[in-house]
């Protein structure tokens, strides 16, 4: 048996882990084309705002896009409320509500993530230690699942907590795509031209995924072969398949757990039918990013929808 | 003044109980004790333990210092505290009954009406309300100071939602980690089956119509109160839902939990909200941390409230200075464990008294706590003084008055070794069809060199309590 708000506190809480390790993700690759390409750099680091969804907040504080200006915003300035630092505090804040569903070793790690970077984020980022910082949040939240995989118990618990994770993720990498679907498009550059390059290399290294898309695919990058990868790839843990098969994964265990199906079931199966069904080419043909556009809708749905379904509220 | 010190009195030399542990310590190498200090803030800030102070908003999140040295009581010891708790939790839970009901105590004159009558603490809502099982305090912490060797008062009685009790158990529980050959030379009894015996207690004190094992939960008024630690710690130990009224609601005549299937029956609420939260419809109606009609359910017998709404009328502390008469009253035998010599404000030759000594007198609120709203006379300035005698004047039956005792004293370790500082204690009681007093309780220490005011609010610090399995 579960609190309806005991459920929430853990959806939320794994939204926001996730969330902080995305920001650190969004920073990195920036930084990597800032640093390659200085011609273009700030409207990279735009890009790398609108993916985090919050280009509007920070044009209201800042005029120049900077790596400076833009890491500070996405890492450790608490007003933005997805910035890492907000995110990790969040998510903590919901452990504690939800303290006694989680084993020690997760609390502590989450404890423990809090504190640390807290304490690393307390002053403005020395560019020089960006690496170092970026390196840390990715470590924290390393350690956070690693203690969740090994201790958590396979119930209600770890299936309300599933969910935040990857409706978090799946939203997370739909976002990424779709800020850069243009240069995607395969009528724009059939052949890749060197901006396009990076490009491309830069949406996988904001999924952590520019080397293992060579262990798949060829070594060049092929904007059908990068959609494909991050849309449909059944075995990479950022795609939205991925994410949809685990989603329906522990939908159904909830329901065979209650004995009881909701609106959410209907919704994920939708999703789920449609990244099957399709190919990369029929996603290009129905237009990619009306596509994502929908993606990013429904998956919202599908957060509300559990919310009322398992009475969060 | 000269206080008594547990482990080495000046003019006997060790006591027995501290003998073993002695010959342990003489063994260690200071450095390493430092250490281990520092270890065990890092295990109380892992895991979390900390407490928030009110009014602080910037250190939100603080720990309750932590001192190495164990406080060690005897077998012996410990069997005539116990006693004497025993009959006093008994005596409480008849006066509450009594009070609620025919009011004995009342018409024989031995407590006066009007302190019962227009105290705030006494609910006319319970009267004639007779809780599941008859038992109206479960969960009892009782505050006992040392004053020499054979020398123990009841400092005061917590009949509310006494809190500590996760200090208790994790305070063992670092001492274990920091120092596992200890208990291995030194047989302590064990304090950690508390959780396990709060779960039987409170199920053993279940509504009658429950039927089959009841359903327990655990209310706190939320995350950012004080003691939430605490709440969710105990909540989790028993292994039972801690709820928040947001959670809850009345349905069809009984308190429900929102599940993530729905709303399920509760039976037994241990809750950590003051009475005056508890039911918006019956007390405070802007309160956003109770249950709505919860006392309906309550008065028609479907479900436990422990501790029940209205004991606050047995530990305030007017009623405190009666206990004497109280115990004797209902027990039929004189009080094994004496009260504080307590001047009563109200009347107006105790009131003269305390004015004319007020700087040899400790002066509390009669409904504060938390080391809030009291006077320390022989560490008061003559302008704190004068200014506390206003407040007398003003209003002398909101105040009793103690004198200072002389504290029993424990070593604590600090930089240069050891020092002796004043420790009270409060051992933790449950009460269902019996009475169980777990083998330790809190000790609560004044690490400021000289200083009486133990509470953690206040810049007091916690000890593991021992007593020896003799």
């Amino acid at each position: 048996m579960l609190l309806g708000r005991t459920a929430n506190g853990l959806y939320w809480m794994n939204r926001y882990i996730e969330r902080a390790e995305n920001m650190a993700r969004l920073v990195d690759a920036g930084l990597r084309m800032a640093l390659t390409r200085t011609q273009s750099a700030s409207e990279e680091w735009n890009s790398v705002l609108l993916s985090a969804g919050s280009d509007i907040a920070f044009s209201q504080k800042y005029q120049d896009y900077t790596a400076a200006n833009v890491s500070d915003f996405l890492l450790r300035d608490t007003s933005n409320p997805s910035s890492t630092m907000s995110s990790i505090e969040t998510a903590r804040n919901n452990a504690r509500m939800v303290r006694t569903a989680l084993t020690r070793e997760t609390w502590e790690s989450i404890n423990e993530a809090w504190m640390s970077l807290k304490r690393m984020l307390a002053r403005p980022i020395d560019e020089r230690d960006l690496p170092t910082v970026l390196d840390a949040i990715k470590r924290e939240t390393a350690l956070i699942r690693g203690s969740f995989y090994g201790t958590m118990l396979r119930n209600e618990i770890f299936d309300f907590s599933q969910l935040g994770t990857y409706v978090e993720r799946a939203d997370n990498t739909a976002r990424i795509l779709d800020v850069k679907y243009y240069v995607l498009l395969p009528s724009l550059s059939w052949v890749g031209s060197t901006l396009d390059n990076y490009q491309w290399e830069s949406i996988l290294r904001s999924v952590s995924a520019h080397r293992s898309y060579r262990w798949v695919y060829e070594a060049d990058y092929k904007p059908t072969n990068i959609a494909d990868y991050l849309i449909l790839n059944v075995r990479m843990p950022r795609s939205l398949t991925f994410c949809y098969r685990f989603l329906g994964e522990h939908l159904k265990f909830l329901a065979d757990d209650y004995g009881e199906r909701h609106a959410c079931h209907g919704t994920a199966e939708k999703i789920q039918a449609l990244l099957k069904r399709g190919s990369i080419k029929d996603i290009f043909d129905h237009g990619l990013h009306e596509f994502l556009a929908e993606f990013i809708r429904d998956n919202t749905r599908l957060g509300d929808e559990i919310a009322q379904d398992y009475r969060f509220y | 003044m000269a206080a008594f010190d547990e482990m080495l009195p000046e003019v006997s030399g060790l006591r027995r109980p501290y003998e073993a542990y002695d010959r342990w310590l003489k063994e260690q190498d200071p450095a390493r004790l430092t250490q281990k200090m520092q270890d065990a803030e890092r295990v109380f800030r892992k895991t979390g333990i900390t407490f928030a102070v009110y009014g602080e908003q910037e250190a939100s999140e603080r720990l309750i210092p932590f001192d190495i040295v164990p406080r060690i009581l005897s077998g012996q010891e410990w069997r005539r505290l116990t006693q004497g708790i025993e009959q006093r939790v008994q005596a409480l839970n008849a006066f509450l009954d009594d009070i609620y009901h025919r009011q004995e105590i009342l018409r024989a004159g031995r407590v006066p009406r009007e302190l019962v009558a227009k105290n705030e603490a006494f609910l006319p809502e319970m009267i004639g309300v007779r809780p599941p099982a008859g038992v109206y305090t479960h969960i009892i912490g009782v505050d006992i100071v040392r004053i020499s060797e054979n020398e123990f008062y009841v400092l005061e009685d917590n009949a509310r939602t006494p809190s500590g009790v996760s200090y208790m158990l994790e305070n063992r529980e670092t001492m274990m980690q920091l120092f596992p050959e200890l208990f291995q030379k030194i047989k302590v009894r064990p304090v950690e089956n508390y959780p396990q015996l709060l779960r039987q207690s409170l199920a053993a004190v279940r509504p009658q119509s429950s039927k089959g094992a009841p359903t327990i939960a655990v209310l706190t008024p939320g995350s950012y109160n004080s003691a939430y630690f605490e709440h969710a710690f105990l909540a989790d130990q028993m292994g039972v839902q801690l709820v928040e009224g947001q959670d809850l609601r009345v349905v069809d005549g009984h308190v429900a939990m929102r599940t993530t299937e729905g709303y399920k029956q509760i039976d037994v609420l241990y809750r950590r909200v003051d009475d005056n939260f508890l039911d918006p419809l019956t007390f405070r109606p802007d309160s956003a941390l109770g249950v709505p009609g919860i006392m309906d359910v309550y008065r028609a017998g479907n479900i436990t409230i422990a501790n029940a709404p209205g004991t606050g009328i047995a530990d305030d502390k007017a009623i405190y200075s009666y206990m004497p008469e109280i115990v004797e009253f209902y027990t039929g035998r004189k009080a094994i464990l004496g009260n504080i010599p307590t001047w009563r404000c109200s009347e107006p030759d105790s009131l003269k008294y305390v004015l004319e000594h007020i700087g040899e007198l400790v002066i509390k609120e009669v409904h504060g706590s938390g080391g809030y709203g009291m006077l320390v006379g022989p560490a008061a300035t003559k302008k704190e003084c004068q200014e506390f005698a206003k407040k007398l004047q003003t209003k002398p039956s909101n105040y009793i008055a103690q004198p200072t005792l002389a504290l029993s004293t424990c070593p604590i370790l600090t930089e240069k070794g050891l020092a002796p500082r004043h420790v009270d204690l409060r051992p933790y009681v449950l009460v269902s069809d019996r009475i169980q007093i777990v083998p330790g309780g809190l000790t609560r220490v004044a690490l400021k060199e000289g200083s009486l005011v133990v509470n953690s609010s206040q810049g007091g610090g916690t000890k593991d309590t021992w007593v020896l399995d003799d």
